[in-house]
């Protein structure tokens, strides 16, 4: 048998090896075996040197390429069997990944100050700012800057809690308007706030009234402000809590700080004005009130009405909740049961 | 206001449907309650004649009665009202027929007798209790003799009306009249509305001065007084039409006098009073307020003490009505009434609104002169009236009027452009357009220049500024057909201010720490109201005048007696897992002050499980280290410079004395956290609960760390253990502060990994082990640099806590 022959039976048998062989450590004994510089075809290289000077260099080559094809052969063995024992873990670690996740704890904001912080979102990106005022109010702020004086036959719309004569604990957030107005510089902008808060009213708790609520409040005072930018605006409020779809209309109403003034009623959602129970088959959802701010309000706060108007508006988180979530119980929100709570989850 | 649509088709024609009608009151003027005709869904309800009757032989108060329906025979009614009687026209139920509340009647028999159908009261016919006839009230209705047997009821009683309940708002008091409404609707629908004048015809030869003489010292009282006398009346019922009206408007007819003065309140809007002159006891009538004490009877029996404010009519002693409000009982009409003095007025509003409320007597002569009257009107309502009432009760007027005072009715004059109209509208109506729709509320319009002078009739006295002309304006042109646009103008930032944001934040750190957001109630019972408080001066608890409960009587000062309130109230319903925090103002009044102080806090509440078991991890229940956890974090991310330590406090009331520490902001308490007292848990139904409670405001006013990027050290950190026994009352916080003390400059951390206390160490210890984290930003540390510290720091554990170094 010549070289030649020799080096091909060591080809042959060792790709049988490698074909053969089943565990990594096999086959890295079989590297090691066959082409270590003690392994068998360094053994009959070392016969080269009985071989003509012209035969050397071809046999060289010759046994360089059944090296390499060896070589080739057992990385590619060993990447299949790297494969396979990958396999073979990750078939041993499978798991039933319908079973529950982890318990990742998380709060949610109160359904309410949910509302809220949407709707003061949409106004501060408006260029509003967001005012907050005492839940415990002077007489003088939260009725008589508001042009209701004492004997004002509206004030019967309104039982208040008092405290003393002069201070009681504020029956809307209307308040918090004209301790603004009051303050703000008029040389420095437009004013244009929004304050939402609490209130409270002299009333007995039941499914649909409630001792304490909640108010938003929105001002806008400046040289030329419209109606037809009181309607926008509510608008955008309308669409922004409500949907997209929604269509407002105004009516006239009665409110002693704006002049006119409009009671604002939206498209019942539920059956988009076709009429159903929730709307009491009017078709319509009575929102919120507003109007343009009346001048003796504004002249009371030190604003020339001659020069400046605005609107103003007010609406009920409380009610809106109860809307947008067909919640039927206004106590809900101040029991805070679990179990109402829980299901008002941020991004509901 | 309940209007009705046959009475306004005297003023004007409309036609159009009156739920239409409704909407567009509804989309211009007021608000609408309902929409009703009485007779919708009743049927086969038609007059009987009851031909005869006997007594039912099974009972004592059923009567047997044979009644003639129109049909060839006669039918056999079952009736068991008091008031039935042999040739009676009455309402008859047929078999089949549907009366009031959808309730159907069918053919039946009553104790053994046959009865085909039933004879009804008005209330059984949808008639309100409030205006059926005194005397059909307990049976039933008798009708007119001339209603025609078998025909429907409906016509005879005023059914087929259309009734347009309207929701009159304060300042629409012109609305509270029928003529009022015509006038609004006339400007609504560009119709013209026409109204009847009185022909009054005085034709005694007597005088009005030879029956009657006022005195009114002081005129701000009443800036309108007059009466007129009618005489030899014959008082009796009025007829049905005048019946019909005063139902379906929502009044009970009680007799021809009293009657006719409803019918004009209605009409016009105007309150008016008949006394029985005869009754007056004088000649004399002056008109007052009243002294204090001073007593009346009125109308309802009712006998009343006055008071000082309030105004009465009086005969020169007593007082025989209190004005505006409600008439005295002993000069009231009653049948034997021939002479009736009847007075028209205006009296001071704000006196009749303290009187009523006083009173607790809201009538519609209160309400009326409460929001105003039109003045152009009450003589002409006196003269109507006078005329009525001579007519139905066969009478005759004295000729004039006496009168303490006449307001004179005038017009008022509202200047206004067209440029500011449509500048606060948002509109583009031309001149034109806007004398239009100023024609249509029938105010006059005279132009000067650019400006328009509006001319408002005393029917429209609400009108005084140009505010209102932009609403009437507004509304009659349409809400619907203004534009919708957003404010322009100059631009305005938009955003939170500190405080505001770092409330958000807080709220979200809480709600990222598993805790839900409850809103409780501020106001509460003085006992819960002064509970967990953490004030360092004394504050005292703000109380409301008149609570409407003993639940609700007090502002609160805490939240966390709130969230406990909500606790319990979710573990009376068998929710035992429950993490709350609530955001909030406390008011803390100091000695001697009205008003507190509002100040934001923020507090939490846990109790039961934080997490439940499953399958993977054991429960985890709730416990100080946690409810800890949760302010540590807070504090943490709020970034705060100085230093936040926790102090063991056995000084609060409502918490364990051994699970409690105050929380201080370098010396400045904040708050405090802890497990409440078992027996304070106790009081709210609790277990195991706990809570923390932090003064947001000293928050806001903390120090912040500048935020500086801190570079991240190349060099790689050594760790060091230390485990040591120390005695149980050796706090952590000390053992820390010191090694933080000894640590040296490298000793970047310290890190308790194990805390045991248990049977296998000597009672009264602990054990307490460490991870002391040494590095350096310029250099690795080798061996010696940490050792040293390291030593120093085993030293001084030993010398200060006898520590048992292991
Ligand atoms: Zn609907």
């Amino acid at each position: 048998m010549d070289l030649k022959e020799k080096l091909l039976e060591l080809q042959e048998k060792g790709l049988k090896q490698i074909r053969e062989s089943e565990d990594l450590k096999q086959i890295n004994d079989i590297r090691v075996n066959l082409l270590g510089k003690k392994g068998p075809i360094t053994e009959v290289l070392r016969g080269m040197k009985d071989l003509s000077a012209e035969e050397r260099p071809k046999i060289g080559s010759f046994s360089n390429a059944i090296k390499n094809e060896l070589a080739e052969a057992i990385r590619l063995k060993n990447e299949e069997l790297e494969i396979k024992k990958t396999a073979k873990k990750l078939e041993k670690e499978k798991i039933d990944v319908t079973l529950p996740g982890a318990q990742i704890q998380l709060g949610q904001p109160h359904v309410i100050a949910q509302v809220i912080e949407e709707l003061e979102d949409l106004f501060l990106g408006m260029g509003y700012q967001v005012v907050s005022g005492p839940e415990i109010e002077e007489d003088h702020y939260n009725f008589e800057m508001l042009n209701l004086p004492a004997d004002h036959p509206a004030r019967d719309m309104q039982d208040t809690f008092y405290i003393t004569k002069e201070l009681l604990m504020r029956t809307q957030t209307s308040p918090v308007q004209a301790r603004t107005m009051e303050t703000h510089d008029f040389s420095k902008g437009p004013l244009k706030m929004v304050s939402p808060g609490k209130v409270y009213r002299r009333d007995t708790d039941d499914a649909t009234h409630s001792h304490q609520f909640h108010q938003f409040e929105g001002l806008v005072i400046d040289k030329h402000v419209t109606m037809a930018d009181l309607k926008g605006t509510i608008e955008l409020i309308a669409k922004t809590v409500f949907g997209e779809e929604q269509e407002i209309r105004l009516r006239p109403s009665y409110f002693p700080f704006t002049e006119p003034s409009v009671e604002v009623d939206v498209t019942c959602f539920k059956c988009h004005g076709k009429g159903c129970s929730i709307c009491k088959y009017t078709g319509w959802l009575e929102v919120l009130g507003a109007g343009m701010v009346h001048p003796n309000v504004l002249r009371m706060a030190g604003v020339d009405p001659e020069v400046y108007g605005g609107f103003a508006f007010g609406l009920g988180p409380d009610r809106f909740a109860m809307l947008k979530y067909s919640i039927d119980d206004i106590r809900n929100f101040y029991l805070n049961d679990n179990r109402f709570l829980s299901q008002f989850t941020k991004r509901g | 206001m309940k209007v009705s649509k046959n009475w306004l088709n005297e003023y004007l024609t409309l036609d159009i449907e009156p739920k239409v009608i409704a909407e567009k009151i509804a989309r211009t003027a007021v608000e609408i309650d309902s929409v009703k005709r009485p007779s919708e869904g009743l049927k086969k309800i038609v007059v009987g004649y009851v031909d005869s009757l006997v007594p039912h032989p099974d009972s004592d108060h059923l009567s047997v009665c044979q009644v003639d329906v129109g049909e060839e025979e006669l039918i056999q009614i079952v009736c068991g009202a008091p008031n039935i009687a042999a040739g009676q026209k009455v309402i008859v139920a047929l078999p089949n027929s549907r009366i009031a509340d959808n309730v159907k009647i069918k053919r039946g028999k009553m104790r053994g007798q046959a009865s085909e159908g039933m004879i009804c009261a008005l209330q059984e016919i949808g008639f309100s209790e409030s205006v059926v006839p005194k005397e059909f009230v307990e049976g039933i209705y008798v009708m007119p003799e001339d209603a025609v047997p078998g025909e429907p009821v409906f016509d005879y009683l005023g059914m087929n009306d259309d009734i347009i309940d309207i929701d009159v708002t304060p300042n629409r008091a012109d609305m509270l009249s029928m003529r009022g409404v015509a006038h609004e609707l006339s400007a609504d629908y560009d119709v013209p509305a026409t109204f009847k004048h009185p022909d009054l015809k005085e034709t005694s030869d007597e005088k009005i001065e030879d029956y009657i003489s006022l005195a009114l010292p002081d005129k701000t009282l009443a800036p309108t007084y007059s009466m007129r006398v009618i005489k030899d009346l014959t008082v009796k019922a009025s007829p049905m039409w005048l019946q019909i009206r005063l139902w379906n408007a929502g009044v009970r007819p009680i007799n021809n006098v009293v009657d006719v003065t409803n019918y004009m309140l209605m009409d016009y809007g105007q309150p008016l009073h008949a006394f029985d002159y005869n009754k007056l006891g004088s000649k004399d009538i002056l008109v007052r307020t009243a002294n204090a004490g001073e007593k009346i009877t009125t109308l309802d029996t009712e006998e009343r003490e006055l008071k000082d404010s309030d105004i009465v009519i009086t005969n020169g002693d007593k007082a025989i009505a209190i004005a505006g409000t409600m008439g005295g009982e002993s000069t009231q009409i009653t049948n034997e009434t021939v002479t009736v003095a009847l007075e028209s007025a205006v009296f001071n509003n704000s006196m009749v609104r303290k009187t009523a409320r006083s009173q607790g007597i809201h009538s519609e002569a209160s309400m009326r002169f409460e929001r105003g009257i039109n003045v152009a009107t009450v003589q002409e309502s006196l003269d109507a009236a006078a005329e009525l009432i001579a007519e139905l009760g066969d009478g005759t007027v004295v000729t004039g009027t006496a009168s303490a005072s006449r307001l004179e009715a005038e017009s008022t004059f509202v200047d206004t452009t067209t440029t500011h109209l449509n500048n606060v509208m948002g509109t583009e109506l031309s001149e034109t357009q806007i004398t239009k729709l100023f024609q249509q509320l029938g105010f006059t319009v005279t132009t000067r220049g650019s400006v328009l002078n509006v001319e408002v009739p005393a029917r429209r006295w609400d009108i005084s500024i140009e505010a209102d002309l932009v609403e009437e304006i507004a509304r009659i042109y349409g809400y619907d057909n203004i534009p919708s646009t957003l404010p322009t103008g100059e631009m305005t930032p938009g955003k939170y201010t500190y405080k505001q944001k770092l409330i958000r934040q807080a709220r979200h750190i809480l709600e990222s720490a598993g805790l839900s957001e409850a809103i409780s109630y501020g106001l509460t019972t003085e006992e819960k109201a002064g509970k967990f408080i953490f004030e360092e001066k004394d504050v005292y608890t703000t109380n409301l005048m008149f609570p409407m409960s003993s639940e609700r009587t007090t502002v609160r000062m805490n939240l966390i007696s709130g969230l406990l309130d909500d606790l319990s109230y979710n573990e009376a319903r068998k929710s035992d897992n429950i993490a709350f925090y609530e955001q909030g103002r406390v008011f803390f009044r100091s000695e001697g002050e009205d008003r507190p102080v509002e100040i934001e806090h923020i507090a939490g509440a846990m109790t039961g499980l934080f997490k439940l078991a499953n399958w993977q991890s054991d429960k985890q229940p709730v416990d100080f280290f946690m409810i800890k956890g949760v302010v540590e974090q807070l504090l943490t991310q709020l970034q705060l410079t100085d230093d936040v330590t926790y102090v063991a406090s056995e000084s609060h009331e409502d918490m364990h004395p051994g699970r409690t520490a105050d929380v201080y902001l370098k010396d400045e308490l904040i708050g405090f956290v802890g497990q409440v007292h078992p027996n304070a848990a106790k009081e709210f139904n609790l277990k195991e609960t706990y809570v923390f409670e932090l003064d947001l405001q000293k928050l806001v006013d903390a120090k912040k760390e500048e935020r500086l990027f801190e570079p991240i050290s190349k060099f790689p950190a050594v760790t060091r253990d230390v485990a040591l026994m120390v005695a149980n009352e050796s706090a952590n916080s000390d053992i820390e502060t010191l090694i933080k003390n000894q640590g040296g400059k490298h000793l970047i951390d310290i890190h308790l990994f194990d805390l045991y206390q248990g049977s296998h160490i000597e009672s009264g210890m602990k054990s307490l082990a460490y991870t002391l984290t040494y590095q350096d930003t310029a250099k690795t540390l080798v061996e010696e640099d940490v050792t040293k510290d390291f030593n120093r720091v085993i030293e001084a554990l030993k010398e200060t806590f006898k520590a048992d170094i292991r």
